[in-house]
């Protein structure tokens, strides 16, 4: 098969998928969340341009995602309130011009050095944005943030765009779009002219490139996709308010990406999947879920680099040459210990939280998993510990027969 | 009007030296093992927590030594089991490694001591008035504090200048290629600088959990500065990270002082031409002075006021 | 990897559908991790422990009052998220206090969704945000405060410092946000016509949870020699403020909006006030009404904290009695138009009363001050000892502030 027939599949299969979804998962709440993957995916590839693709971390994204969202806010408050005949789905453009404007404008000043003097300025201007937001009142509206109304435009094909389904559309289109556009970038010389300058910096300067012209120009791309993201936002909460430029967006970004991992394409859209459901979710099972996603970000650091894309790739070649199923007896002996592990881990901390600090308002009897425990008692906490320092020796004992494992198959296929 | 200028000398000088205990560790780790590492507040915290713990079952003085070397102990088995094995990764993973700890500590912080501030006090030894200034009084407390901190300053720069040990570590800020290579123990080298780092940050929890708020936020809203302080001064230089603590001590306690704005100075036509920034007093945004601060010395002078290395 | 992820998406969206059967269910939408899970967590067991009540003598309508409790995270945004679930879930009911940017959020949404979704209108009771323009500018008939607003607030404070000719400077500090700024602007109006003889002597603001040393901010205060400051800080920066104030010697008394607040008793005591800060409160347990009292101490109890929100205890109340009064609890129109000029006994004592008007919950405040327990008072804060005792009870109608609300009603 050629290239192109794959993308065209690849890409078929994406749509239908976008379409497809919404029949699957009906309820509002369903609608709402997979509205906010979409952004979140947008804003993830976006962050990729730059850390995955360019080589530059940046602590301040969130500026661009949410600077593009109130001028999208404010604009449509203006086009609603003179009547301009603007339809709500090419809305999304004001935000990637905004985009484009705070992306050049900070560019500017940031993109001059690579590295930590780079990640250091984003930082800096990331802080004075979110701070500015809640001094400069009339244009950020204080910490309430600048409301919108997303049915006040002419319809778009009969369209009003207030039931969250048709918003989801709206973005899944856009999402879709972004996508493309974005695969499209990594395949041209300037999207390979920008992984020359994250490997080999002296390199592209002999080639002759400048390599600070580089950076600039993926930082405005970067930007005009963050911009999009924001837009999208604004138009899904009809509120954009200063939580949104701040650290905490910004870290929730890095932390997408990084997780799906850098490495792929697919990275960050697999992280704003994943976070995003967790993010939501996470907190109704779960009031450690904070820690949680401490841990989890800790442990792709320490043993999954790549991230889940990484991971994923690593099995590629295995499941082309057909040998991907080889692997199963060793990964079902490793599941075991793993599952034992994750299961005492989970324990610990659930059994902690619960003794440290719901103990004293709720008692320390508890439900675990559909269980009743006692967590002053000490057998849950020795199930817990056990199964912890049992799942880790056994993991340690399994390890070495997938390695040995994966190096056979891996062998084998190469022949 | 003296009297605000004296007070806010001695304090932006108190602070700035707070910064300084932080800071010293921050750019010793960063320089010898490039890793920014963003946990260092926590550590700070983290010996905040141990002083009040510590202090409450046994007493303030044992807690002042004891609790500075737990959480340096915590801060090498930190490098040793977690920031050794994601160096291969390279600066990217092991920067991130620190970012998601921080995150961590913090909520373990907040589940083993609660979300909120805990009972950590001035101990009565030390809780008293040091001398009153046009009727304003200076606790002892904050003067022991400086006093610490003076004394871990002039200690370091023992170490630094006239120790072997010092020799090293001063050749390790600007060729730790080389160092590694003239056969020193690297990798003890750097857990050992990380542990110390660690405890002298541990150190200055100890001492600044009393007089400031003992709670889950207090690494949150110190982090940041520290690393403002670090590449304002200059990654790998100690003067600078020292000179760079005292004037962000100084900038935000004196624009805290200064109530003016665009629109006392060049008048309400200007003022109202700026909408929003025009009213904007100096005092009002005394706290982010410091990253305004950070941006102009990168775009100018990306290494830093003394530094002489961008990473 | 996919499978087990729709797997778990398809569970959590459809068992949260199916349980939509009997009870009538309430979502609450607060902070229950971070920074702001204490008070969070505080409302949700107030709540709670009201419908509890309720539960435990039959219910209403004979049926159970369920709480969701879903964390905001005190973002607004995700905030609405929440709300959604908790409707997806079957609540005609969101409940909310922690920030007024969430609550406007909130307002905001829930207008729209009801505009949109005809028939399945919800309805929104604010239990602790304050800003005035939820009941004034930005009034909505799907929301009902029971809370006293800012302004309220205000008022009632000002009402009592008219009667202390001792205050003579007063400096004001706040946070730099819209509360902070309502705080500044209101102190600076209300005084002006009630005590114009008060010389304001500084208005400051500072940035919000960004301060680390006080010492600065109080060097200022001391310099212009106030003796009285108001000021709307709540959490460490309040806690800051006064340890500042207190090392350096600073002798003024504290109004305050929030000293009452999760850590505010411990950084008091720390700072050795004795009844020199002071609060201004709609219910007071050292002095409320026996029923009151006896509820509170089951409240610690079983809880080990205090009943922060008394008027969480009215919401619940008034809610019960407005379902009952409709004779349904899924037509919401009904349940607000009963709600609307309700008047109830209050938790604490004494009549209140749902203003028809802007949906604002009109009671007797409290002004309190803090210090070593009064013989016979029987509740302490943050087990330091020391408690709330009250100073003033101002009367309901020297509360009344007017409101410019223009209420659109379905029809």
């Amino acid at each position: 098969m050629s290239t192109g027939v794959k993308h065209f599949i690849a890409f078929a299969a994406l749509a239908i998928i976008l379409i497809a979804l919404p029949k699957v998962f009906v309820s509002g709440s369903a609608h709402t969340m997979m509205s906010l993957m979409g952004i979140m995916i947008i804003f993830a590839l976006s962050y990729n341009i730059l850390l995955g693709q360019t080589g530059l971390l940046s602590f301040g994204h969130a500026v661009y995602y949410g600077l593009a969202g109130f001028c999208v806010a404010h604009a449509m408050n203006y086009i609603a309130r003179e009547k301009i005949g603007v339809p709500l789905p090419f809305i999304p453009l004001i935000g990637a011009f905004a985009g484009l404007f705070f992306g050049a404008l900070f560019g500017l000043i940031s993109t001059r050095r690579a590295g930590t003097v780079f990640s250091m300025i984003s930082l800096g201007i990331g802080e004075l944005v979110a701070s500015s937001a809640l001094i400069l009142r009339s244009f950020f509206g204080g910490e309430e943030g600048i409301p919108t109304n997303r049915t006040k435009f002419p319809p778009f094909f009969g369209y009003k765009f207030g039931p969250q389904i048709e918003v989801y559309y709206l973005i899944a289109f856009w999402c879709f779009v972004c996508i493309a556009l974005m695969y499209a970038l990594t395949r041209t010389p300037f999207g390979r002219m920008c992984n020359a300058v994250r490997d080999n910096p002296e390199r592209a300067e002999f080639v002759g490139y400048s390599t600070q012209r580089v950076r600039f120009i993926a930082f405005v791309f970067s930007a005009i996709f963050a911009g999009v993201a924001g837009a999208l936002a604004t138009i899904n909460f009809e509120l954009m308010n200063s939580q949104s430029l701040g650290a905490g967006q910004s870290g929730l970004v890095l932390l997408m990406t990084y997780v799906g991992g850098v490495g792929h394409f697919i990275g960050p859209i697999i992280g704003g999947v994943i976070i995003t459901f967790l993010q939501i979710s996470l907190s109704d099972i779960t009031k450690a879920w904070m820690l949680y996603f401490g841990l989890m970000f800790i442990l792709v650091v320490m043993f999954s680099p790549g991230g889940v894309a990484g991971w994923l790739a690593l099995h590629q070649p295995l499941l082309k040459g057909g040998r991907i199923f080889r692997l199963i007896p060793a990964y079902a002996l490793a599941l075991v210990p793993m599952a034992m592990l994750a299961a005492g881990l989970i324990m610990t901390i659930e059994l902690a939280h619960r003794m440290l600090v719901d103990a004293q308002s709720d008692g320390s009897v508890m439900k675990l998993a559909g269980w009743t425990v006692d967590a002053a008692k000490a057998q849950p906490w020795m199930l817990a510990i056990g199964l912890l320092v049992c799942g880790a020796l056994g993991l340690k004992l399994a390890w070495p027969k997938v390695r040995e494992a994966f190096a056979a198959q891996s062998a084998e296929v190469a022949q | 009007m003296l009297q605000l200028v004296t007070f806010s000398t001695l304090n932006g000088v108190l602070y700035g030296m707070l910064l300084f205990m932080m800071a010293s560790g921050l750019t010793l780790i960063f320089s010898m093992m490039g890793v920014l590492n963003f946990a260092h507040a926590s550590f700070y915290m983290i010996g905040a927590y141990f002083g009040f713990e510590i202090s409450r079952r046994i007493g303030f003085w044992p807690a002042f030594f004891i609790a500075p070397v737990l959480v340096g102990l915590v801060g090498a088995l930190v490098e040793r089991f977690g920031l050794r094995r994601v160096h291969k990764f390279g600066h990217v993973a092991e920067l991130l490694f620190t970012f998601g700890l921080a995150f961590v500590i913090e909520e373990l912080v907040q589940m083993i001591w609660g979300k909120l501030p805990v009972d950590y006090r001035v101990p009565p030894s030390l809780d008293f008035v040091a001398f009153r200034l046009f009727d304003t009084t200076y606790p002892a407390y904050r003067m022991f504090m400086l006093a610490v901190a003076v004394a871990m300053f002039v200690f370091l720069l023992l170490v630094l200048k006239r120790t072997r040990v010092g020799l090293i570590i001063q050749a390790a800020l600007t060729h730790p290629g080389m160092v590694a290579m003239l056969g020193h123990d690297v990798p003890t080298v750097f857990m050992s600088v990380f542990g110390v780092g660690a405890a002298l940050a541990g150190l200055a929890g100890v001492i600044a959990g009393p007089a400031l708020v003992t709670q889950p936020a207090m690494a949150a809203l110190l982090g940041p500065i520290l690393f403002v302080v670090v590449v304002v001064g200059g990654l790998g230089s100690l003067a600078g990270a020292f000179v760079a603590s005292l004037l962000i001590g100084l900038i935000q306690t004196f624009a805290v002082a200064i109530n003016l704005s665009m629109g006392d100075v060049f008048g309400p036509a200007v003022a109202n031409a700026f909408g929003d920034l025009g009213r904007v007093t100096v005092a009002q945004i005394a706290p982010i002075i410091p990253y305004l601060l950070l941006v102009l010395v990168l775009i100018f002078k990306p290494t830093g006021l003394f530094g002489n290395r961008e990473s | 990897m996919k499978k087990v992820f729709a797997g778990a998406v398809a569970c959590l969206l459809l068992c949260g559908t199916a349980l939509a059967a009997d009870p009538i269910k309430i979502g609450f939408v607060d902070p229950l991790s971070g920074g702001g899970a204490t008070t969070g967590e505080g409302g949700l067991k107030n709540l709670q422990f009201a419908v509890d009540i309720i539960n435990n003598a039959g219910g209403l309508l004979g049926r159970k009052v369920e709480i969701i409790p879903l964390d905001n995270k005190v973002n607004p945004q995700e905030s609405l998220v929440q709300a959604q679930k908790a409707i997806d879930q079957g609540a005609r009911y969101i409940t909310q206090g922690q920030g007024s940017a969430v609550a406007l959020a909130l307002t905001d949404f829930i207008s729209k969704y009801n505009e949109r979704n005809p028939g399945k209108e919800v309805l929104y009771f604010n239990y602790a945000a304050v800003d005035p323009a939820l009941t004034n500018a930005k009034c909505s008939f799907w929301h009902f405060r029971w809370d006293a607003s800012a302004d309220i607030k205000m008022a009632a404070l000002t009402n009592f410092m008219k009667t202390r000719p001792n205050i003579k400077k007063i400096y004001l500090i706040n946070q730099d946000y819209s509360f902070g700024q309502a705080v500044r602007t209101l102190a600076r109006d209300m005084l002006k016509t009630k005590r114009p003889d008060i010389e304001i002597v500084g208005d400051e603001v500072h940035p919000l949870q960004k301060v680390t040393d006080f010492s600065p901010y109080i060097a200022k205060i001391k310099a212009s020699g106030a003796d009285s400051v108001i000021t709307g800080d709540w959490g460490q920066d309040m806690a800051l403020l006064m340890k500042a104030g207190a090392e350096a010697g600073l002798q003024v008394d504290w109004y305050t909006y929030y000293a009452g607040g999760g850590g505010g008793p411990t950084a008091i005591k720390q700072a050795g006030l004795e009844h020199r800060v002071f609060d201004i409160v709609e219910g007071n347990a050292n002095s409320a009404v026996e029923s009151a009292q006896k509820s509170e101490a089951e409240f610690r109890a079983k809880y080990g904290i205090g009943l922060w929100y008394p008027r969480g205890m009215n919401e619940i109340a008034m809610f019960a009695e407005a379902v009952k009064k409709a004779g349904t609890a899924d037509d919401v129109k009904k349940v607000a138009s009963a709600l609307e000029g309700m008047k109830i006994t209050v938790f604490d004592g004494g009549e209140g009363y749902m203003r028809k008007d802007d949906h604002q919950f009109i009671q007797d405040m409290y002004l309190r001050s803090f210090g070593p327990l009064d013989k016979g008072a029987k509740f302490d804060e943050e087990n330091t000892g020391w408690g709330w005792k009250e100073i003033a009870r101002i009367n309901s109608a020297d509360t009344i502030v007017p409101t410019t609300c223009k209420m659109e009603r379905p029809n």
